[in-house]
């Protein structure tokens, strides 16, 4: 299954676009997309920010006007050094809804974007009305520990992510720094294989060194060593009409979390889905879009 | 020259099977494999050896700090350098060193290394890592990109804290004190001398160059690779403008001294690669947390350790390799000392760590090499360096006159 979108001249003309948005006078700068129109949707991502053309974007923008911010450390946004705790995570994310004009979006966060989404509206529950956590981080069980993303292989990822691993492989590939994996692979690379093997090129492997020590060293602040900061005692706060998503065959944040968040917060709505990894929103956009409704 | 005898402390009883059947030798290795009986005997043979060290005239012992790690033992290295305080008179306590970033507060750093300057009586080399990212992040729990910060906050702190005669308050980042107040105060004035043992960041480079700390390069590749990283730090000190002391830098170099060359395969060999291939499996996840190096450092050069490739080819050496490698000097007294002198000059080092203990080598297989050494390798390197003989900011400045232990129930009796 190709992850990307028809591309048609319609869907062309609806792909978001981005730009580079000052937070709170400079504080941060942000790479933000935005695109589509309908309803407002602001989009916190998980640990893997978005993928070029990012499919689920483009997905969300057929119905919704969505603005999505990439975190400092990834890409070109900057200012990583000012955000050093989840409550600073939180008055950024707040300070991008400003900075962009956005009066209570629907606020959506997946895996990490959906611990930040959670956290918000706990904090601020008069500004968040409509929260959909798509296997969000953010709680511990004992029983069912979460995997080390933080040392795990690369190439392990495909298949701790994404029920379908030959599908996880050719997203991941494309996030990676471009140049370097070209010139490593002579093309693009489709398989586990390949992708193990660019590992040994010096040149791409500093270029992902360095990408991935800009990002995991901002998740890291949020989730490092264990991806609990307190977030299970605020909750009670959440005011928000709140839905939560969650891949049956998540193998990074086990479905047994889905029961925790529902004893948590028991307003909120649950859909499991199923042949869905972690990365659910990639693999099934659809479901996703109508449980957002 | 300094010559410090250096254990890193292994547990010599790993499996032959280690490697098939464990991902790594430190972080997750399961404790089941380590045995407190045979760790009594192991634990005394080393503290031995360190002892042995000083009786044949090295300057110093050398003691260090890891967390879950079946090659390094020591957790506190401040409790064995206690433990050496007593029965040895006159060596440095190299303690190499604690990792301030994790001890909360870091003042308690402060305290145990005073305690232990002034116990030795002015003995103590102060060693300041920033820490593995297996021990700093991974072992106890650091945020990665929260590190560097924590660590030069630590150390500001303990610096201060030796220093002030008054207690004052502390609003750091990441500590806060309304009294900081460190009683003991080290001997050893301004401070003891520090070492900073790095792996190669810039940011660390200047940060020895701004404190006056001698930059220790701790590796168990060798003095051929260690070239291209010490060239660097010499570039720093020139573009920095900062005199050249030897005493600046220090390597820590395996050595492995026999009657010949043949003896020496003979002897260490079995012991060199239960090193190398059972002590350096490292699973490669926990090689590096992102974030716990800096971009420049990261811009600066390829890694190669991060490789498969790399990985496996340290795990795969031959006595051969390590020899003609550099990755260990060993063999007769006069090939060693040829190289020892190729490695002092061409690294431009006036601290050398010697490594004569490595993996499962038993005690007295150790005390031969040991021997040999400090008898016929050590006098014919002393003379190295001759016009920085005089610089002494860089080596421990003990008491004149230091107790030693009185008999246990007095003189009297």
């Amino acid at each position: 299954m190709d992850p990307r979108p028809a591309d048609t001249v319609v869907e062309r003309a609806k792909r978001p676009e981005s730009r580079l948005v000052e937070t709170a006078g400079g504080r941060t700068k942000v790479r933000v997309y935005e695109g589509g129109s309908g309803p407002p949707l602001f989009f916190l991502p998980g640990v893997s920010g978005l993928f070029p053309d990012d499919p689920f974007l483009a997905a969300l923008a057929r119905r919704h006007r969505v603005a999505a911010p990439l975190y400092p450390g990834y890409e070109d946004s900057e200012g990583a050094e000012n955000l050093r705790t989840m409550q600073d995570v939180v008055l950024w994310a707040f300070d991008v809804q400003d900075a962009l004009g956005m009066e209570r979006p629907l606020v959506l966060g997946h895996s990490m974007g959906g611990m930040i989404a959670a956290e918000m509206a706990a904090l601020c529950p008069r500004e968040v009305e409509r929260l959909v956590l798509v296997s969000p981080a953010g709680l511990w069980l004992d029983a069912h520990p979460i995997p080390d993303l933080f040392a795990v292989m690369p190439f392990e990822l495909p298949a701790l992510l994404f029920h379908d691993a030959a599908l996880g492989t050719r997203l991941l590939t494309s996030a990676l720094p471009s140049d370097a994996a070209s010139a490593a692979s002579g093309g693009a690379a489709s398989d586990l294989a390949t992708l193990a093997k660019r590992f040994d090129d010096p040149s791409f492997l500093q270029a992902f060194l360095i990408q991935n020590a800009r990002r995991l060293g901002m998740a890291g602040k949020l989730l490092f060593p264990i991806p609990d900061r307190g977030l299970a005692e605020r909750l009670y706060r959440v005011r928000a009409r709140t839905t939560l998503v969650w891949g049956e065959s998540d193998r990074l944040i086990d479905p047994a979390y889905a029961s925790a968040w529902q004893r948590l917060l028991p307003e909120a709505r649950l859909l499991r889905v199923p042949d869905a990894g972690h990365m659910l929103p990639y693999e099934k956009p659809d479901a996703l879009l109508d449980a957002i409704g | 020259m300094k010559f410090t005898w250096f254990n890193l402390m292994p547990w010599p009883h790993l499996p032959e099977d280690f490697r098939e059947k464990h991902r790594s030798v430190w972080v997750d290795i399961p404790s089941r494999l380590y045995d407190p009986v045979k760790g009594h005997d192991v634990y005394h043979d080393y503290l031995d050896l360190l002892e042995y060290g000083e009786q044949l005239g090295f300057d110093g012992i050398g003691v260090n700090e890891h967390h879950a790690n079946a090659y390094g033992l020591m957790p506190s290295p401040n409790l064995m350098a206690a433990a050496l305080s007593r029965r040895t008179s006159r060596a440095a306590l190299v303690v190499l060193g604690n990792s301030i970033a994790l001890y909360n507060p870091p003042l308690r750093v402060a305290e145990e290394f005073a305690m232990l300057d002034v116990i030795s009586g002015g003995r103590l080399v102060a060693g300041f890592p920033v820490g593995s990212s297996m021990d700093t992040n991974y072992c106890y729990g650091t945020i990665p990109a929260e590190t560097r910060e924590r660590y030069s906050e630590a150390h500001d702190l303990i610096r201060r804290a030796w220093a002030e005669d008054e207690p004052f308050a502390w609003n750091g980042r990441y500590t806060k004190l309304r009294y900081v107040n460190c009683w003991p105060k080290p001997i050893q004035k301004p401070h003891p001398p520090v070492f900073v043992p790095g792996g190669g960041s810039i940011e660390t480079w200047d940060f020895c160059i701004d404190n006056d700390y001698s930059y220790s390069y701790l590796s168990f590749t060798g003095y051929l690779r260690g070239k291209q990283l010490l060239d660097g730090y010499w570039k720093r000190i020139s573009e920095r403008g900062v005199d050249e002391s030897p005493y600046r830098a220090g390597f820590a170099q395996i050595v492995c001294v026999a009657e010949d060359d043949a003896e020496a395969e003979r002897l260490y060999a079995p012991h060199l690669l239960y090193f190398y291939n059972r002590c350096l499996h490292i699973y490669p996840g926990f090689a590096d947390a992102p974030g716990y190096r800096t971009l420049k450092t990261l811009q600066a050069g390829a890694l190669p350790q991060f490789t498969a490739r790399g990985q496996k080819t340290l795990s795969e050496l031959t006595w051969r390799d390590l020899v003609e490698g550099g990755f260990v000097i060993a063999g007769s007294p006069a090939t060693v000392r040829e190289r020892m002198v190729e490695m002092i000059r061409g690294l431009r080092v006036g601290n050398v760590f010697c490594l004569l203990h490595m993996g499962d080598m038993p005690k007295e297989v150790t005390r031969h090499s040991t021997r040999l050494f400090a008898e016929r390798v050590m006098p014919g390197l002393r003379g190295l360096w001759p016009e920085w003989k005089e610089d002494r900011r860089f080596w421990i400045q003990p008491l004149e006159s230091r107790r030693e232990p009185s008999p246990i129930g007095g003189e009297t009796r």
